[in-house]
């Protein structure tokens, strides 16, 4: 190898080495966006496929047409309220359990107590089990649409308006409605 | 695999004068990778004891049933200051250290491909080891909460230290970054003419497909621990549910990063029995191809099982039998390497000095490891499994004997072509003997407490579990002296001992016994004819 031989192979070495480099920046780059992109796609992933129990976070639109009651089949729906830690409301439903037939509304409420002497935001956060079924339960009317503000010891009674779909899968007989109750005034 | 017709003393020559810089300034400013390689290894090792002197204050607290040593607070921060300092502070970078010496040396280049990036992603290590250490002392303690650091429990529930531990996670991810970005660079670009890709030994190889795991997940943990950062202090609810965010988005942000990671702890391992074992067998490596395809399928798998470590948290069925199956699958390309090792051993005029011991046992206390993590992947069965005792047997069992004796097993093998002396073999055997008969002591009663029940990360148990807890804690304790042991053989290496010669192992390959031992400060200045 001669040196003119010698000095050209360095500089194309060299080149060939910023070229790997910047690639590889590129594609820690872009793994590092793609952490933040998992963040969407995971909630988009959930929603279509229901996973976690997730359930849509808009009221549901009630159509006359569709909404034919299939009167051959009762399902329980059972209801579950948990506080979450340092969440000193009370936090219950009115009944614990209600039947309906898929496509007949079911109509109940929940109770939440701010017995302290602070103004607070509470927001309910759903979730269905099975987790199958989460696609299926529908709700028309809820509190857990948005943020719910108590003053100092007020009470309130919220109304709770729920719909299951026709196309529930037929193995299914119970279902799991639960809200956990989290204290948000810090954020507002 | 690859002989060398250049003669390298005319090399060795010229370039005496170009040695050392002297006094303490050279390790600041070296660029050189045989000096950043010994840094790494140091430093490494002094993390290994910082985190095995945790470990002891985890297993002296466990030797009885009951509270007597520690108060439970400061031992959920010893569990997880154990975890994050083996990982990220004495495995990956005593891997970082042994590529920084071996791959240029096996590949016949001069140095790494960017030695000032080199230096400064070595030099980023102690201060975010000291940073992530320094949360002990701060109010509140350290990080408690597992390694792994779950949200809400690290954001809602966390000690204030958190964006400390924050932080030094984003600077150990910076530097593991940069190391992988140069190793890629140092392979593909600077490889010695003739050297082609299938000509590679397979420890480079293995660094090759680690280093692709390594910044195509770091940066996931960074951005997870980002998410973290501005949860806590920016009122985001990246994993807040209360705030419209998802604590289980979190799970599989981490495992996207984490389970490709426990790959990039076990692959350069791969590669080093595979130097080694060949060499004390005196046979070539059998099946050197499927042993590259083995280990790129097994970093491809990788990216698709995360959910396997979160099989209790609630997915569907469906998810649960793929993951399951995934995960299943990837005992294929493992078993490819297991059964090849075995095969290369057959019939082999096999001798066993220290290397070889270290090695032979990874193949066998691997493959025990490996099984376990078969049980565990089975997704009906992982509901009894799931954060129990079992689970930490499992995971010790494929780290260290497959990192750390992967690690001492090279550190024997290449210590006389970096010190120039040969090491003391029977004080080497006695470090074999003690850190084996102590690992399975420790690690292997944790099986039966695991199956039976004992849950991990706690400082006190039920009284059933107090036998095995006793002899896990002696094992412990065996295990951890010993090493003190290894420090020693170290230094009187370094110190003196027979001269090794430029090829002390009699079935080595490899470019790297083509120099004398001790290696030069500089070598393949020109590069090597590979045949």
């Amino acid at each position: 190898m001669s040196n003119q031989d010698r000095a050209d192979n360095v500089k194309t070495v060299e080149q060939s080495t910023q070229r790997t480099v910047l690639r590889s920046i590129l594609v820690a780059c872009g793994m590092f966006a793609f952490g933040f992109a998992m963040v969407p796609l995971y909630n988009v992933f959930c929603q279509v496929t229901g996973l976690n129990g997730k359930t849509d976070p808009d009221p549901y639109l009630y159509k006359a047409a569709e909404a034919k009651v299939d009167t051959s089949r009762e399902i329980k729906v059972q209801f579950v309220a948990t506080k979450n830690a340092g969440m000193g409301w009370d936090f219950s439903p009115s009944t614990p359990q209600v039947t309906v037939h898929p496509g007949e509304p079911g109509l109940l409420t929940f109770v939440a107590r701010n017995p302290s002497d602070k103004r607070m935001i509470g927001q309910a956060i759903p979730s269905v089990t099975p987790f199958e079924a989460t696609n299926y339960l529908h709700k028309v009317e809820c509190f857990c649409f948005t943020t719910q503000t108590l003053e100092a010891g007020e009470e309130k009674v919220m109304p709770l308006r729920i719909i299951v779909d026709q196309d529930l899968p037929k193995h299914i007989k119970k279902l799991t409605l639960s809200y956990t109750l989290f204290d948000v005034t810090h954020m507002y | 695999m690859s002989t060398v017709t250049d003669s390298v003393d005319t090399d060795v020559k010229a370039h005496e004068d170009h040695g050392p810089a002297k006094g303490l300034m050279r390790w600041v400013l070296t660029t050189n990778h045989k000096d950043i390689g010994s840094m790494y290894l140091w430093f490494s090792f002094a993390m290994f004891l910082t985190g095995g002197a945790m470990a002891m204050i985890i297993r002296a607290e466990l030797f009885q049933p009951g509270l007597q040593i520690v108060e439970p607070a400061f031992f959920n921060q010893m569990t997880t200051m154990h975890g994050l300092i083996m990982v990220f502070g004495a495995v990956m970078p005593a891997f970082v250290g042994l590529a920084n010496w071996m791959i240029p040396m096996m590949i016949g280049a001069p140095d790494m491909a960017m030695p000032r990036m080199n230096n400064w992603s070595f030099w980023i290590l102690p201060f975010a080891a000291v940073m992530l250490i320094s949360t002990l002392f701060m109010e509140g303690g350290g990080p408690n909460f597992g390694w792994t650091f779950y949200a809400p429990l690290s954001t809602d529930y966390g000690p204030p230290s958190t964006t400390f531990f924050i932080f030094a996670i984003h600077m150990l991810g910076i530097s593991s970054i940069m190391g992988a970005i140069n190793i890629i660079a140092t392979i593909l670009n600077l490889r010695a003419p003739g050297m082609t890709m299938m000509k590679m030994p397979l420890f480079v190889w293995t660094w090759l497909i680690t280093a692709y795991l390594l910044i195509a997940v770091m940066p996931v943990l960074a951005g997870a621990v980002t998410m973290m950062l501005m949860d806590i202090h920016f009122g985001t609810s990246f994993f807040n549910a209360g705030g419209g965010g998802d604590p289980v988005l979190f799970q599989h942000i981490f495992w996207f990063f984490g389970h490709p990671e426990v790959y990039i702890m076990i692959l350069p391992s791969f590669g080093i029995v595979s130097a080694i074992i060949p060499a004390f067998a005196r046979k070539h490596l059998f099946g050197y191809t499927s042993m590259v395809y083995a280990t790129a399928s097994i970093a491809f798998l990788s990216f698709i099982v995360w959910a396997h470590h979160m099989f209790t948290v609630g997915i569907p069925l469906i998810g649960e039998l793929f993951f399951m199956y995934a995960t299943m699958l990837i005992a294929v390309p493992t078993g490819v390497k297991v059964f090849n090792w075995v095969t290369t051993m057959f019939r082999g005029s096999m001798t066993f000095e220290a290397p070889m011991l270290f090695s032979t046992a990874f193949v066998v206390l691997f493959t025990i490891g490996g099984f376990s993590g078969l049980m565990l992947s089975i997704a009906p069965a992982d509901f009894q499994y799931h954060d129990t005792y079992f689970v930490v047997a499992h995971f010790h069992y494929v780290l260290v004997p497959g990192a750390i004796f992967a690690i001492f097993a090279a550190t024997y093998y290449w210590l006389p072509k970096w010190t120039g002396h040969m090491y003391d073999e029977t004080l080497a055997k006695v470090h074999f003997w003690m850190s084996f008969i102590g690992m399975n002591l420790t690690f292997f009663p944790m099986h039966f407490v695991g199956l039976a029940g004992m849950p991990r990360r706690i400082p006190d148990y039920a009284l059933q579990f107090a036998n095995f807890n006793e002899i896990s804690s002696i094992g412990g304790f065996l295990f951890g002296t010993t090493q003190f042991l290894f420090l020693f053989i170290i230094i009187k290496c370094i110190r003196g001992g027979e001269k090794a010669a430029a090829k002390p192992w009699e079935g080595a390959e490899g470019l790297e016994w083509s120099v004398p031992s001790p290696a030069p400060y500089h070598t393949f200045t020109t590069p090597p004819d590979v045949k």
